[in-house]
């Protein structure tokens, strides 16, 4: 395939989006755009919506009906959108081989990729692990790896799925510490999360999804101080939105 | 027993009648299995990674084959190459190319249905990273069969033992000629028949430190596969 790289993906529109899963509705009339700037955190309980939502915008789900542009274009390879899942899973290969290989699949000159791996095996402070195998790695260093192996795409937009859904909170610091990072180099963050801490401590902007809808959106402060919806006074008071 | 000390002594002086057959039975096994590997990884990786018509049915059909008897797969092949079978006119029969034939029907389908499953699983493992980084088909199997790669060497030690060790298929399309086609498998079972103790002794020998061989390499695959792959 030999389309041209974009400039950016930016801003990613779905208008209308519906999702089925086996018959089953999974995000039900979803219109909402990401634009460049501060962080976009999904919140919303287990079942909500948030990573199909996420998968949806970086192109690897269809929607039912509805759509999805990526910078006005309708159909767009994922040249400048990475994605970290969940539950990254490691290629069989040292650290460093599982970045130099997404540099490799970005099209990276080969004369390159040495210095880069290095620089973002430094970034996710994981230089004295570049040759142990990937999957050695314990789960914090998985998902840091898998954030630089995101970044080798050198994407204009990065999704996170929970990328701390796991971790305890030193390993949850090192990977907000390292979005922030991201987030200042002018890459658009767009990250789900159930964890409402978290949200107020990177949100620039907020979307509360539940049973696949948008309840509620807009700049983090606002919503935080004066939520308008009673599903987000729910959420935000730690009740159970179920 | 003498007969187990005169084995013995075959083994340990390099007995030249011994090892002419050893070396014969490893170049057929080996021929054998590597074009079988050429043939059965494609074909475990094409099905592993597509969909079409019918594609459980042939599943169930590979998987079968595992256990296609060796005289069965002698039997075709020797049909196919007898004087009145369509490949008569090769004069190909009790010829040791013959006996590779044989042993790469034997062993196509075990290498090819254990290279499906091994590949489909780490398929089933890599699909959304590999699809999230945009990795083309070309790039794709070649990623697989890379990351795969202790797995189905240990597919290819498992076709080479069925191999070395099967002595149905061979025996039909070799006919079990004295310095021509006569195998180690070929020559226990005749001269254990004949009463010729030693040679089948020595053979046995021979041929156990094979399956020990293959069975540390397949170990020390899966080591290999642990340390430099996680």
């Amino acid at each position: 395939m030999s389309t041209p790289a974009r400039a950016s993906d930016l801003p990613i529109r779905l208008s209308d989006v519906e999702i089925l899963a086996g018959g089953v509705t999974i995000l039900d009339g979803i219109s909402i755009t990401f634009s460049a700037g501060a962080p976009t955190i999904l919140i919303g309980p287990n079942g909500s919506g948030k990573t199909t939502l996420l998968r949806a915008a970086m192109g690897l789900i269809r929607p039912a009906r509805g759509r999805i542009t990526w910078d006005g274009c309708e159909v767009s390879p994922p040249t400048r959108r990475a994605i970290m899942f969940q539950r990254p899973v490691m290629l069989r290969r040292s650290a460093a081989a599982n970045i130099g290989y997404a540099l490799a699949a970005a099209g990276a000159p080969r004369a390159e990729r040495p210095k880069r791996v290095a620089e973002l095996l430094s970034l996710v402070g994981l230089d004295a692990y570049a040759g142990r195998p990937a999957r050695q790695l314990s789960g914090g260093e998985q998902q840091r790896l898998s954030l630089a192996r995101a970044l080798a795409r050198d994407p204009a937009v990065l999704f996170l799925d929970e990328p701390t859904a796991s971790l305890d909170p030193a390993a949850t610091k090192t990977i907000e510490d390292i979005v922030r990072a991201i987030s200042a180099r002018g890459i658009k963050v767009v990250m789900a999360t159930h964890d409402l801490g978290e949200a107020k401590r990177l949100a620039g902007e907020i979307v509360l999804l539940h049973r696949g809808r948008v309840i509620e959106s807009g700049p983090a402060p606002g919503f935080f101080a004066a939520p308008a919806t009673g599903e987000a006074k729910k959420f935000i008071a730690g009740e159970l939105l179920v | 027993m003498p007969e187990n000390n005169s084995a013995l002594h075959l083994v340990l002086t390099g007995d030249p009648a011994l090892f002419a057959i050893v070396r014969l039975s490893l170049i057929v096994s080996l021929s054998a299995t590597l074009i079988a590997a050429l043939i059965g990884v494609p074909l475990g990786a094409l099905i592993a990674l597509t969909r079409f018509r019918g594609r459980e049915p042939v599943i169930v059909m590979l998987n079968a084959l595992m256990g296609l008897p060796p005289v069965v797969a002698g039997l075709s092949v020797y049909l196919m190459l007898s004087r009145s079978g369509p490949l008569g006119s090769w004069g190909l029969l009790f010829t040791p190319p013959a006996m590779v034939i044989a042993q790469t029907v034997l062993v196509t389908p075990i290498i090819a249905a254990l290279a499906r499953q091994t590949i489909e699983d780490l398929w089933v493992e890599y699909r959304e990273e590999l699809a999230a980084m945009g990795v083309g088909p070309f790039r794709r199997v070649r990623t697989l069969i890379w990351d795969a790669r202790f797995s189905l060497l240990t597919a290819l030690l498992a076709g080479f033992g069925r191999a070395a060790a099967e002595v149905g298929a061979i025996i039909i399309v070799g006919g079990n000629i004295l310095g021509f086609t006569r195998t180690m498998t070929t020559t226990i079972a005749l001269e254990t028949s004949k009463g010729n103790l030693p040679l089948a002794i020595g053979l046995g020998i021979v041929l156990m430190l094979i399956v020990i061989l293959i069975s540390a390499l397949a170990w020390g695959a899966r080591r290999a596969s642990e340390r430099f792959s996680g």
